[in-house]
């Protein structure tokens, strides 16, 4: 046990801490894309000092540093005490930037990593489909080679920033008579291409918009894909994995804690704070030692990953937990809310600009998007406990 | 940095578990509980054989002087095997509050021996946290009188007792004016009892008239009786997986069915974050004493509602063979619900880790 980073690390801490204070007010919100050019003026700056893209070589436009996992997490840490965001991390540079460094040929790592990293080409990610959710292997969107081009057909549903993207990394069927996995190749194309329709999907809270995106004859360029045909299935696997652990991430957890606290300590009901009747109290401290458990996991993990130690179970829980108690917390606000917590948006008396009614909605779509949480029993159960698969159905 | 358990660790659980897997498998267990053995000296003299009793006890004092850490993982291990040894009092909690508030000549007479596993401590704190049935111990002088229930490592040869000021003494287990009752519970695993003073003569420990030393002690045996549930309930979860693998209805194992992988895998998920939480509780009670009281006040709330969760949901997994007595399963089961109980219940617990974070009303 050793919880100490080290002076070096102290150093650079410090001097995170002081180009934060120093360069704040730059900062643009990671989820308004509406103003590019402040976007792209921060992200620059973030580039220049190795705050994004620290590990991404220097010829695709990075930083060039060896990966260092501690770095890493200072930096997160930091950017997450100030309130502002690292840069902004769409799903292009979380989930589709490794793939194609693990994945993708040098011509198009060139091509695609330096303009993706400067947030001037904005990505969405299509792999959902109607008929193809947990069963996502079974999906249909098909593409079909005509001479020196992809032909697209199908539709994609749950596809977030769709309306806003430039360019789909997307899931296509490319061989219907191999194996339902060995059939799946992984795509590039701009959504500007003609035959795309883009088609916005509201969801239960109203404020966090989905799509669905229809496909009629979109015509991609051959050497637009990754990996070889039928490698679909491997270069999403990459994807997923990042995707599952960002959703679970307990230190965002923990800033609604404290907000939660901070509310209970202010809001008054017959003349008591929240905070002084037990039942709540007792209620909050539950949330605190669940909260705090997952932290301590999330400190083992980062510890597992420094050394190079297995930690597979521990890292499965994380969506599954982390998403859970993220929900779950929200909801406990509302009850001690009592009738104020019914009002939502612009309500007069709304409390956190209702973001506790926003969150607890919200959170419930966490549970069931990337990987749903029956999905991640399986996974727990199957990989991490070796329990046996449940019996195909004969087809 | 580096937040993991190193490879001495992992062999110190490796040792007691194969250790205890030979000397006190269910049988031996349920031998100890049958037959009402006060202490099970066979299965202890291999414990101090592994070096188990001086840990945490200072090299100087012929110990090994290892930190709290190393000890709960000890604990763990007791927990997972449902060992049926004294531990959490003669180990640490009676060794740690010599070593920190005892004079030389305390520290000379008594640590050597319990090094040696030759003496064989109880604690018996409980009062200085919460009172019921008027229980309590007052000091005259140095003669105790009163009544102490729920002494930990009951069969003991030496006892460290708690006063209502929190100041701490030792007591001869033959001293005269002391009456010693074993107490009935769940748990027949480790014995448990009550002591009775009638102005006995007790041997005061000079460093604990600061309150925080009684507190102190309280905190590591918390952390141990957490982390004996972390190993009991990983051991009732591996059970059910393992059974769950073997038991067949409807021509196949019932842990192909959804139904039972799902809860198996939610006792996984429930438990496997209680490892890093109580890795750093024990850690932090040595290094970092000023997170360490929340830590584990909450370490050993959580820890006993997910141990409540498994207990139950393993032996369902089981059906109705889980329910036997011939099975065994719940003596782990008992053990579980000992721990929650012992040192302050998880509620209780909440209350405290409000109230050191400010958050209740003075």
């Amino acid at each position: 046990m050793d919880l100490s980073y080290g002076s070096r690390y102290d150093d650079f801490r410090e001097e995170v801490r002081s180009f934060i204070e120093t360069h704040r007010h730059l900062a643009a919100p990671d989820w308004d894309v509406s103003d590019r050019t402040k976007l792209q003026e921060w992200q620059q700056l973030l580039i220049e000092q190795g705050y994004v893209g620290r590990t991404i070589p220097k010829q695709y436009g990075g930083y060039g540093a060896e990966p260092d996992i501690l770095e890493a997490r200072i930096i997160a840490d930091e950017f997450a005490r100030a309130g502002i965001t690292q840069g902004f991390s769409g799903q292009g540079i979380a989930y589709l930037m490794p793939a194609l460094l693990a994945m993708g040929t040098d011509e198009q790592k060139e091509r695609f990593i330096p303009p993706t990293l400067r947030a001037e080409m904005l990505w969405c990610e299509g792999y959902s489909e109607p008929n193809a959710g947990s069963d996502l292997a079974s999906l249909k969107t098909s593409a079909v080679l005509d001479g020196d081009e992809w032909v697209v057909n199908g539709q994609k549903i749950w596809t977030s920033t769709a309306e806003s993207a430039d360019w789909m990394f997307c899931l296509v069927r490319t061989e219907p008579d191999a194996p339902r996995h060995k059939g799946i190749s992984f795509l590039l194309f701009s959504m500007k291409s003609p035959g795309i329709e883009v088609v916005p999907l509201k969801t239960m809270s109203g404020t966090h918009q989905f799509n669905e995106v229809f496909f009629k004859d979109v015509r991609v360029p051959k050497d637009q894909i990754v990996g070889q045909r039928g490698d679909g299935w491997k270069v999403a696997n990459l994807v997923l994995e990042h995707e599952r652990e960002d959703l679970g991430d307990p230190n965002f957890t923990q800033q609604r804690l404290n907000f939660l606290i901070d509310l209970m300590k202010t809001e008054t009901v017959d003349g008591r704070r929240l905070i002084d009747i037990p039942v709540y109290r007792d209620r909050l401290m539950q949330f605190q030692a669940e909260v705090m458990a997952l932290r301590f996991n999330d400190l083992r993990l980062l510890s597992a990953k420094l050394h190079n130690k297995n930690a597979t179970l521990a890292s499965m829980v994380m969506k599954l937990q982390g998403c859970e108690v993220r929900h779950e917390l929200e909801g406990f606000a509302i009850d001690v809310l009592g009738e104020h917590g019914l009002l939502y948006e612009d309500a007069p008396y709304v409390r956190n600009d209702g973001s506790w009614q926003a969150n607890y909605m919200f959170n419930l779509g966490l549970i069931i998007g990337g990987g749903t949480a029956q999905i991640q029993k399986n996974i727990i159960s199957e990989r991490g406990l070796a329990m046996p698969r449940e019996p195909r159905p004969a087809s | 940095m580096e937040f993991g358990l190193s490879q001495e660790q992992t062999l110190l659980q490796d040792s007691v578990v194969q250790y205890l897997n030979g000397a006190a498998p269910l049988d031996r267990i349920k031998r100890f509980v049958n037959n009402c053995e006060p202490r099970a000296d066979d299965v202890w003299s291999g414990m101090v054989d592994l070096g188990i009793p001086s840990l945490i006890i200072a090299e100087e004092h012929g110990g090994i002087g290892c930190e709290l850490l190393d000890a709960a993982l000890v604990a763990e291990s007791l927990g997972s095997c449902a060992a049926p040894v004294p531990f959490a009092a003669t180990a640490v909690m009676v060794p740690w509050a010599i070593a920190e508030a005892g004079s030389d000549e305390q520290q000379l007479r008594w640590l050597p021996k319990l090094a040696e596993g030759e003496v064989i401590a109880g604690a018996a704190v409980t009062e200085a946290i919460s009172t019921r049935l008027d229980a309590g111990v007052h000091a005259n002088g140095d003669t105790l009188s009163g009544r102490a229930l729920f002494a930990i490592d009951f069969e003991a040869d030496v006892y460290l007792i708690a006063d209502r000021d929190l100041s701490l003494y030792l007591v001869d287990a033959d001293a005269s004016g002391l009456r010693r009752r074993p107490l009935t519970t769940i748990d027949k695993t480790r014995r448990y009892g009550e002591l009775v003073f009638e102005n006995v003569q007790a041997d005061r420990l000079p460093g604990s008239s600061d309150p925080e030393v009684c507190r102190r002690v309280i905190d590591a045996g918390r952390i141990i009786l957490a982390a004996d549930t972390l190993g009991a309930s990983q051991r009732m979860l591996n059970k059910a997986v393992n059974y769950s693998k073997e038991r067949m209805q409807f021509g196949r194992p019932i842990g192909s069915f959804q139904a039972v992988k799902h809860m198996c895998a939610e006792m996984a998920a429930q438990l496997e974050p209680c490892r890093a939480m109580m890795w750093y509780a024990a850690h932090a009670f040595d290094a970092r004493p000023e997170e360490a009281r929340l830590t584990i006040c909450h370490t050993k709330s959580h820890l006993s509602e997910v141990g409540k969760f498994i207990a139950r949901t393993s032996t369902e997994v089981h059906g109705g063979i889980g329910f036997t007595d011939e099975l065994g399963l719940h003596y782990w089961f008992k053990r579980i619900g000992a721990n929650r109980q012992l040192l302050g219940g998880p509620t209780q617990l909440r209350e405290e880790a409000a109230m050191r974070q400010g958050l209740v009303e003075a």
